[in-house]
């Protein structure tokens, strides 16, 4: 059974539709890339994955439960994860307390009022880890805006990965970043694919190619092609869409 | 390696010289042309503005009609004293019960707010309870309000001190004070507060980590509106009566006015420093002109334009000068010992 089941998803804004008929099955262990031409409906369809907005219609299914409509704290502590396009930080924390503000634990610990965050040592340790894994090993201690760029997307995926999810999407994880951020984030992703199941929208063909072992793509709110990076080149469909030819 | 930053101290310097300042007042007051009474007042609104600061500067949820709930307080200290005979800490913990409970049915509707939206309700909510105060003659007093609110005397095991003089029932309200400090300095610190800060931050991210967003800014409004009673409570007693100003328009914007003048916005300090500036500006200004709010309403207005942190952003952009400055000091001869060696 697959790990995460979207069955036919629709979802308007108005008269406008956005989603048509949105079908998407990831296993685990899988990393599954999402691509299609800006507009195509892929932000939307995670933000309706990940319990921003709700389906008008179709079911969302994560590791045998009907998660659909949840809010996306629910979404959250099912095990699901999410990193955002546009940079999403506690701007006035440090690197370690963003990481540190999203770890189970302390969200377990939410409610004791009268104990100091600083002296739970363990929960620093596990962020620490977390930032030594997305490369910011260094950085605990630095004010998360006075992070460079592609610092703050590393972070911004570190805060994803404190919830220990199941399933990570992320959403164009190399925007903005350099041809050598780019490659650091490829190193990254790999590593962490080892892990965690993923999901990734991303316009970069090279960067999605190299790592998706699926990719979906999205347009006029539907899955129009599925298959693996190899076969899809070769796929009639996407070389005739622009999409092919930066590919080519 | 540990990598947790440095816990927050148990007793830090800033809370120590308050609390050392406030305590040797009564010896010095006299001598500086101030008198008890005043020092009564200033504690009764440091515990009142720190209350309001839990939501403006720590959860960055903007409450424009707070004095309703600092009224609450005072009413309900009074309406236990006098229809249900109760004593002094019977009285505090009617007006705190009542206060929280008034604060949690506004919050249930404000909470799922933000910014301006969050503002204009707060501010609605709290006119309400005004002209509640104001038309329900039957419990409120009307526009007289509740007079002859007595102090009752402190009973401890047995012992028994009167609070009737000015400067018994300053120590007791210092008492009071020092308590609602030491709770809220540990709160900033908790993983609730660490919390409750990033959601200021960042209220949607903090959704999608997990964080029950809506029940972290009830209960923020709750505690806040709770400790808000208490500072009214006492202030029923400090003028041994409550009436419907305490809950105007204006009064909630006086809380405002200390808070962001003192600097609630960068520091847990600024509260306090807000509600001695306040509190002594009218009454020092307020000797020589009616018009004193005039000139307090320019010196906001100049605070709010060109240092909107307040007194405590001037003093932390000052010592970021001097860091700068002992830097760039150090730095030459720091070259000049490599050049010898």
């Amino acid at each position: 059974m697959a790990l995460f089941e979207a069955r036919h998803l629709h979802k308007r804004f108005g008269g406008h539709v956005v989603l048509e008929d949105i079908s998407l099955s990831v296993e685990a262990g899988e990393l599954r890339g999402i691509m299609g031409p800006n507009g195509a409906g892929k932000t939307t369809c995670f933000n309706v994955l990940t319990g921003r907005y709700k389906p008008d219609g179709g079911t969302v299914m994560f590791d045998g439960r009907d998660i659909t409509g949840l809010s996306p704290r629910e979404v959250a502590r099912c095990g699901i994860s999410r990193s955002f396009q546009i940079m999403n930080l506690f701007d006035e924390y440090s690197a370690i307390d963003n990481v540190v503000i999203a770890l189970p634990a302390v969200r377990a610990l939410g409610w004791s009022v009268l104990r100091d965050l600083a002296r739970q040592s363990a929960a620093y340790d596990e962020a620490a880890t977390i930032l030594q894994r997305v490369g910011l090993a260094g950085k605990e201690g630095a004010a998360s805006r006075s992070l460079s760029y592609g610092e703050r997307r590393a972070l911004e995926i570190g805060v994803s990965l404190a919830a220990r999810p199941k399933l990570l999407f992320l959403d164009e994880p190399t925007a903005g970043l350099g041809t050598e951020g780019t490659a650091r984030l490829a190193d990254l992703v790999t590593t962490l694919k080892q892990q965690v199941t993923i999901v990734i929208i991303e316009h970069d063909m090279r960067f999605l190619f190299a790592l998706a072992d699926r990719v979906s793509v999205i347009h006029w709110g539907q899955v129009i092609a599925e298959d693996t990076p190899a076969n899809l080149r070769a796929n009639p469909w996407v070389q005739r869409s622009s999409l092919g030819s930066q590919t080519a | 390696m540990s990598h947790s930053p440095a816990p927050a101290s148990l007793l830090p310097v800033p809370m120590v010289c308050t609390l050392v300042l406030l305590a040797s007042a009564p010896l010095w007051l006299d001598a500086v042309g101030l008198y008890q009474y005043l020092a009564v007042e200033i504690v009764i609104w440091m515990i009142f503005a720190l209350a309001h600061n839990l939501l403006l500067g720590q959860g960055g949820m903007p409450s424009f009609g707070h004095g309703a709930y600092f009224g609450v307080g005072a009413y309900a200290f009074g309406l236990c004293q006098q229809q249900l005979g109760a004593e002094l800490l019977g009285g505090l913990a009617g007006a705190l019960l009542a206060a929280a409970a008034a604060g949690a049915v506004v919050a249930c509707f404000i909470s799922h707010r933000r910014g301006i939206y969050y503002a204009l309700l707060t501010i609605a909510f709290g006119q309400v309870m005004w002209f509640v105060a104001i038309k329900w003659h039957a419990v409120t007093g009307g526009e007289d309000g509740l007079l002859k609110i007595a102090r009752p005397p402190l009973r401890v095991a047995g012992l028994e001190w009167s609070l009737a003089s000015n400067e018994a029932f300053y120590a007791f309200v210092l008492g009071v004070f020092a308590l609602v400090l030491v709770f809220l300095w540990r709160l900033v610190h908790s993983p609730w507060g660490r919390v409750l800060r990033a959601i200021k931050q960042n209220e949607m991210r903090a959704a999608f980590v997990g964080h029950n967003v809506w029940l972290y800014k009830w209960s923020a409004f709750v505690l806040s509106a709770a400790l808000s009673g208490v500072a009214g409570g006492l202030f029923a007693m400090a003028q041994n009566s409550a009436y419907p100003n305490v809950m105007s328009l204006h009064n909630s914007g006086f809380v405002v006015m200390m808070v962001l003048i003192g600097g609630g916005l960068v520091s847990f300090w600024g509260p306090v420093i807000g509600a001695v500036v306040f509190i002594l500006t009218r009454d020092l200004l307020g000797a020589y002109t009616d018009a004193w709010l005039l000139w307090y309403g320019l010196v906001f207005m100049a605070v709010v334009l060109f240092q909107p942190n307040g007194i405590a952003g001037m003093w932390q952009v000052w010592q970021a000068w001097r860091r700068r400055r002992a830097a760039t000091a150090a730095a030459p001869k720091a070259a000049a010992r490599e050049r010898e060696a």
